[in-house]
This record gives structure tokens, sequence and C-alpha cells, in this order.
């Protein structure tokens, strides 16, 4: 093989390639933050505290959105209460129970549908879950509906992490465990749930933001009437859905209103990504075992 | 306590049920919807009424195109930034960190949210208009932080041992590169344009406001197109008598991204996890 | 005072008749003979790969929950066959410690009730038998006052003492030691020694260790392992006198002598 004796030059160039794509990806991100605050700056600092009434009338100049990001989160919040306990209960059983005959599949099951399109967990959610609910409490399209897709499209990846954490823990641990005779079932409860928590809690806050951020799957079932909802079977309108049902024909005010929503769908999965990360670095640092 | 935990190797069958089951009835229930509409014709046929009789084919040359720019964008970029994360950064210095949390957050950020700078930067201030190039361009940000993870993996993946020799011989930076690194992790590179493909193909809000909803072919990158993702949400919820043929969409959809998913297991010989945060 | 489940009768002898561990079509150890007597502590020697880790785990059944493994032979408890045992029985009489402490990132305490807890001690009685297995093991004084504290938080021999404490607070009878003294520093080393010379009588031990001088200090009875062909067996079992002094295997003679392994 011949030895490639470019001049310094070409190195030079290579690292300043380097250093402009890493830029790049940093200034993706403050382009879009920058481009967000720019475009609702002035709406913010005149009357910023508006958005948190209740009434969204964008034809009246009412840009009320407290309904929509009560909808987006009990919508978040009721998937992740469904599909958190399932993922990491099934994630531990897998593990520790499961033949890998069964184990296996499953993954490459779950896998897949960690891969599925929103669209396509909507199309069902409109073309069966909205009819089925619809028998029993009309309208069918409601936060209910929009809960149990969100919770099938959370629920693969909260397993893969929650397989992972587990997966991560000494095996010296169970082990010790086995020569002991202890039960798997105290085992998982003592030992290796408690211990895998910081980052099992820190894929399902992930997650928790996923929800919040989806859009498709909730604008196709959630029905998308704009109120406060006295019940699981009413229809609610998320942030997001807002967005991508209105943005169409948006003008002026309403258009700027619609990103501050985006704005303030930015911040709160910052927020929710430093608190990820806050978990998974007290995890790193948790397991000071075999010292000295 | 053997009991015990014979009793939960039981009872864990009903999560088990509680996730199998509905998956299997979704895939079941799309599948009845929109089996009848799958034939060579659909996928080379043009859209008719509004997308209610004909087939995809307008719009799979539009996916192609807007994956092809996002590609042609996210590629080279996310390598640079991945190379530049296994060549100048020490992996747990401060400058990684950061460069880490950005990614993060790129990687965490709403779809709609993408779709609203796209609009408004794309679209608006470069002037591109509902474009294939607007649609490609939001894409491409989107995809971007997959693709350094997997390059960066990829590459920090090559043995220190190489490094160490071509510092021994005197190479230079580029040759170095060029000769050894990226052969050595080509592999996981495709893996990670693999994923990113995958990963496009499943996204639709982004393109709503960037690349449009256009039926026809586009004849060029600044044409409006719409994406296979885009027509099966217009099939459903737009468009009455539209949900058989955005079943059958979906299912070509579908049958992309099961190919993808077996193509990287291939590459890789084990299972792939998409998206799981670093 | 404090309740005991310990039965003050002599611990059980210890006999391997013709064990042998298969993993698949690799034969680790085979024809494995040796008997510790009552109370005493026989060092398992050798070089690494001959099977002394398989035997040991062959003799509480670790060895069978690995997959596509098969053990051969007898083991007996004083005279009972422990093939009729269960594991968990089998596992209470037979207690088990590894070579790099690993303690649960539990409490102190918590490490040692968590197991009798599982084994159905009732609550009252946890406490007592907790702070007997510190005193065993020396580390009483040490810990006293720290018993809510993260085990993780212990130096190395501290852990390890740990350990043998957890496996000796569910009283077994016998007590297989697989090089508890190779990950730590050699005044931990020391203690730990110390620790187990002072089990000696109340159980029955079985060590392997790399270790020929520290065999020398602590052991009773000597078996010497090698590996012959693809598989290890056991070449020589008997006194550490006889062992060291006067070997009745050449291989023993070349191995204790320093000249091989």
């Amino acid at each position: 093989m011949s030895i490639t004796l470019s001049p310094p030059l070409a190195d030079r160039c290579l690292r300043y390639l380097l250093r402009a794509s890493a830029f790049l990806a940093a200034l993706a991100l403050g382009g879009i933050v920058a481009v967000l605050l720019w475009r609702t700056l002035p709406f913010l600092l005149e009357s910023g505290s508006a958005i948190f009434a209740s009434g969204w009338h964008p034809r009246a100049g009412e840009y009320g959105m407290a309904a929509m990001i009560a909808g987006s989160l009990l919508v978040s919040l009721l998937a992740l209460a469904l599909a958190a306990p399932v993922a990491i209960a099934l994630a531990a059983w897998l593990r520790f129970y499961a033949p890998a005959a069964i184990r296996r599949p499953t993954l490459m099951l779950v896998e897949l549908m960690a891969g599925i399109p929103s669209v396509v967990y909507g199309l069902w959610g409109l073309l069966v879950l909205v009819p089925w609910i619809n028998q029993w409490a009309p309208p069918g399209a409601s936060w209910l509906a929009g809960s149990l897709v969100l919770a099938l499209m959370v629920l693969p990846l909260a397993l893969l992490v929650t397989d992972t954490a587990l997966g991560q823990l000494p095996a010296a641990w169970w082990r010790a465990g086995h020569a002991m005779s202890l039960s798997r079932l105290g085992m998982l409860r003592r030992v290796l749930l408690p211990a895998a928590a910081p980052s099992i809690l820190s894929g399902v806050v992930l997650q928790f933001g996923r929800a919040l951020g989806e859009t498709m799957a909730v604008l196709m079932v959630c029905g998308n009437v704009v109120q406060w909802p006295h019940s699981v079977f009413d229809p609610v309108r998320t942030l997001t859905a807002n967005i991508a049902l209105e943005m169409a024909y948006a003008t002026g005010d309403h258009r700027v209103a619609l990103f501050v929503s985006g704005l303030l769908l930015m911040a709160v999965t910052a927020l929710l990504l430093a608190v990820a990360w806050r978990l998974r670095a007290s995890a790193a640092g948790g397991h000071a075992y075999a010292s000295s | 306590m053997h009991r015990r935990d014979r009793w939960i190797a039981v009872a864990g069958v009903v999560p088990w049920l509680l996730v199998v089951v509905p998956l299997v009835m979704m895939l079941g229930a799309l599948w009845q919807q929109g089996y009848q509409g799958l034939s060579l014709a659909f996928l080379l046929e043009d859209p008719r009424a509004a997308g209610r009789a004909g087939g995809i084919a307008s719009l799979l040359l539009s996916t192609g195109w807007i994956l092809a720019v996002c590609l042609a964008v996210a590629v080279p970029v996310g390598l640079g930034c991945a190379l530049y994360l296994s060549e100048e950064v020490p992996p747990g210095s401060p400058a990684a960190r950061r460069l880490g949390f950005v990614l993060d957050l790129l990687a965490a950020t709403p779809s709609v949210v993408f779709g609203l700078f796209g609009y408004q930067f794309f679209a608006i201030t470069l002037g591109l208009g509902f474009s294939i190039l607007s649609g490609g361009l939001a894409l491409s940000l989107m995809v971007l932080p997959l693709m350094i993870r997997s390059a960066e993996q990829a590459l920090r993946g090559v043995p220190g041992s190489y490094r160490r020799a071509a510092r021994a011989l005197a190479l230079s930076r580029w040759g170095w590169v060029r000769r050894v690194l990226l052969p050595g992790a080509a592999s996981g590179i495709a893996v990670g344009v693999i994923l990113s493909v995958g990963r496009a193909l499943a996204e639709t809000a982004v393109l709503l406001f960037t690349a449009g909803y256009v039926l026809r072919r586009p004849d060029s990158v600044f044409d409006s197109g719409r994406a296979l993702s885009v027509h099966i949400y217009d099939l459903a919820m737009n468009v009455p008598g539209g949900t058989a043929r955005a079943a059958t969409t979906a299912l070509v959809l579908m049958a992309v991204l099961i190919a993808i998913n077996l193509l990287i297991r291939r590459a890789l010989r084990r299972p792939v996890l998409a998206g799981v945060p670093r | 005072m404090t309740v005991s489940l310990v039965d003050a009768r002599r611990p059980p002898s210890l006999t391997l008749d013709g064990v042998s561990v298969h993993y698949g079509a690799q034969v680790a150890i085979q024809g494995a003979s040796l008997t510790v007597a009552s109370g005493e502590l026989m060092a398992l020697v050798g070089p690494s790969g001959c099977g002394k880790t398989s035997l040991l785990c062959a003799i509480n059944r670790m060895a069978d929950e690995q997959p596509g493994c098969r053990v051969g032979g007898t083991v007996r408890l004083g005279d009972d066959d422990v093939a009729g045992l269960g594991v968990t029985a089998l596992r209470r009489q037979v207690g088990m410690v590894f070579q790099q402490p690993n303690p649960f990132p539990l409490s102190v305490i918590d490490n040692l009730r968590f197991p009798l807890s599982e084994h159905g001690v009732p609550r009252r009685q946890r406490d007592a038998l907790a702070e007997r297995a510190l005193r065993d093991v020396g580390l009483w004084d040490e810990v006293k006052d720290r018993l809510g504290q993260s085990a993780l938080a212990l130096s190395g021999g501290q852990q390890q003492r740990l350990c043998i404490a957890r496996a000796l607070v569910l009283a077994p009878r016998v007590l297989l030691l697989d090089e508890p003294c190779s990950a730590l520093d050699p005044v931990s080393s020391r203690v730990v020694e110390d620790m187990i010379a002072s089990l000696k009588g109340r159980y029955t031990l079985l060590m392997v260790t790399h270790n020929l001088a520290q065999a020398r200090r602590l052991a009773d009875t000597v078996t010497v392992c090698w590996v012959e062909g693809e598989c290890g067996c056991v070449v020589e079992s008997n006194t550490c006198e006889q062992v060291f002094k006067a070997p009745a295997h050449p291989i023993t003679a070349a191995y204790c002598g320093g000249e091989v392994g």
C-alpha cells in the first residue's frame, strides 16, 4: 500500500473541514432556537402571558394555549403510565424468566415496533381503535385513544432501554445470588431493579419527551377539539396537532402564536433532556463496586 | 422462593400478551384493509382522484428525491462531525460533552418544530418555497444526530492499535483517515446511513410544511413533492374513502422498513437499537 | 442470648467421588475424588484451566445451571448423597465465596438481612444472626457504627469479609472459597486469611488457591490438580506435610517445588 505523503496542507484542510462539520451541527440547533425566538419575541414581549389563558380563538385574536398544553400533558402522562410498567415488567421477565426461544423473537418484534412510522400507528388508531372506543363512549376520537396509541409507540424503546440497563449490571451480583439460592424475584426487587432504576428512569423521561413531541398519531385519533377534558373519552387537542392543523392557513399573529407553541415544546424538551442526563450521570457514578 | 419464581414466570405472559397482541392485531388490520390494493400496478401508476385510485409511482419518486437530498447533506456533514469527534476530541472531555448535548437535543426535538424551522428558514428565508429541497434539507437536520452517533461508534470501534501503528509510521492525517480509518469503519458507517434512511422514511410532520402536498411527479428538486408518509396521512384524514389506499401505502412503507431492518441485521449480525440515547 | 440456626454438632465431611464436569463436548475436569474431613480446610491447587473452579461449581450445582453443562460422579456431605437434596437446601448447607468481592449495592446490614429474608427467617431473628456472622468474620467492630451505609463504601478487604459473612449468615456447614484473597492487597489478604483460619473446626472448608505459600499456611490437606491432555484431573491428595515435603507424584513435586506452573 502506498503511503500518501500529502503535505500538511491536506491535513490542515481536513481539520478545518471536520471542525466546520461539527460547527454546522451546533449551528443547526442554534439556528432552530434562533429562528423560533426571532419570530416570537415581539409577540411574547407584548402579550406573552396571554398564551396561558384558556381560550383559543385565533380569529378573535385570543391565543390561550392552556387547554392544549393540558391536552399534550394529559395524553402523554396517561400513555407513559400505561406503557412504562408494562415495558419494565416485560423487559425483566424476558431477561430473567423467559426461555431464549421467546426472548429473541420478542425483542426482534419490539425493535420492529420501534421503527414503525407514527402515521401507521395513527392509521390503525383511526381504523380500529377509534371506532371500537366509539362503541362504548362516542365519539371515540379522544384522550384515551391518543394515550393508547402513544403507549404502543413509546413502549418499544422504554423496553429496550430497560433491557440494556439490566444487562449492564454486574454479573457478579447475579452469581452471588445464585450461590445462595436467592429467588429471581427477590433479586429483582431488592438489588437489580433499584440499581438499574436511574438508567430506566432516564429512558422513561426521554420517552415522555418523545410522547409530548409526537404529532401525527395524536392528530389522527384525538379528536382535535380545543377543550379541557372532563373524562378520558373526551376529545382533546395537543400543541403539536394544533401546529400541524393550523399552520397551513394561519397568518400574522396566529402564525406567530403557533411558533410560540413550537418554542414552548422545544423548551420542555430541553428541560426533560437535562433531567434525563442528570439521571444517567447519577447512574454511572453509582456503580462503584469492587473498590481498592 | 422458587415457587414465587415459578408463579412470576407464568404471570409474565400477561405483559407479553399486552404487547404482542395489539401489535399483531394492528398488522393484521392493516393487511386486511390494504392487501387488495397491492399489485405491481400500484407501484408503477400515478395516483388518480386524489389518491383514491391508481398507484403511488409519483410518490415513490418524490420520496426518493427527498431522501437523496437528505442523505446528500446528512452523510458528509454527519461523517465529518463524527470524524471530528473521534479524531480531535477525546471522549468525556468538555467539548465532547457539549457537542453530545447539542446532538441529543437535536435528536429529541419534536418533528413539528423542525417543520416550523424548515418552513421559516428554507421555504421563506431562503426562498425555496414548498419543495423537495426544503423538505430534504429539514429532514437532513433530523437524521443528522443519528448519522453522527452511528458513524462515531463505528470510527471509535476501529482498534487503537491501528492508530498507534499509523503514528509510528508517520502517516499523514489525511492518509490515515482515507486508507485505514474509513475503510475499517465502513460497515458501521453504512449501517448509520441505512438507519438514517429508515428514520427519514418514517417522518411526516416535518414534511408537511416544507415539501408540501403535491401529488404529481416533481420536475426537479425545486418542485413540491409528497412523501409516502404524508400520503398516508392525507388519505386517512382528508380524503373520504381513502383509508383503504392509505393502508395499502402503509403496507408498502412497512415492507421497505422491514427490508431495511433485515439489511442492518445482516450487516451487523446483531440487533441494532435505533434512536436509543447515548 | 443469640438465637442460632447453627447446629452445635460437628460439620459434615465433604467427599467427591469420580466427579467430572463437561461443558458440551469439552471436559473441564474428570475423575476428581477427594475427601475433606470434618472441620478441616483443604486447599485445591494447580495451574489455571485445570478445572478447579468448575469442581467447586459442581458441588453446589452452580455448574448445572449453565446451558450444556453435565456433571457426573457423586458428592456427599457426611454420608448423605447431595443428589437427594433440593437446590435450595443444598445451597443453605454449602456456602460459596468468590474471587472478586461482590457485595450487593445495599447497606452493610441489608446485605445480610436480604438472604435471610429470602430464606424465610423471621424478622426478629435477622439482626441477631447478622451480628453473629459479622463477628465471625471479625468485621463487627469495624462496621457496627455504619451498618446503614452502603456496602460499596467499604475497602476491598472489608467487602470480601462481608461477602464471607453473607455466605455464613445462612449457617452453612461447608464453605467453598474460590481464590478469596487473590483480588486483595497483601495486608487485606492476610487479615482475610487469618479469619478463614479461625473458621476451621466450625466449618468444613474447600479453598481454591494459586498461592502455594497460602496453602501451606492454612491448609490441613492439599489436593493438586493438573491438566492432562485436554482436561483436568486430580493428581495427588494428601496432608499438607506430605504434599510439600514428600510428594508422591512427580508433577506435585515439580509444581509445589516451583519448577512448573
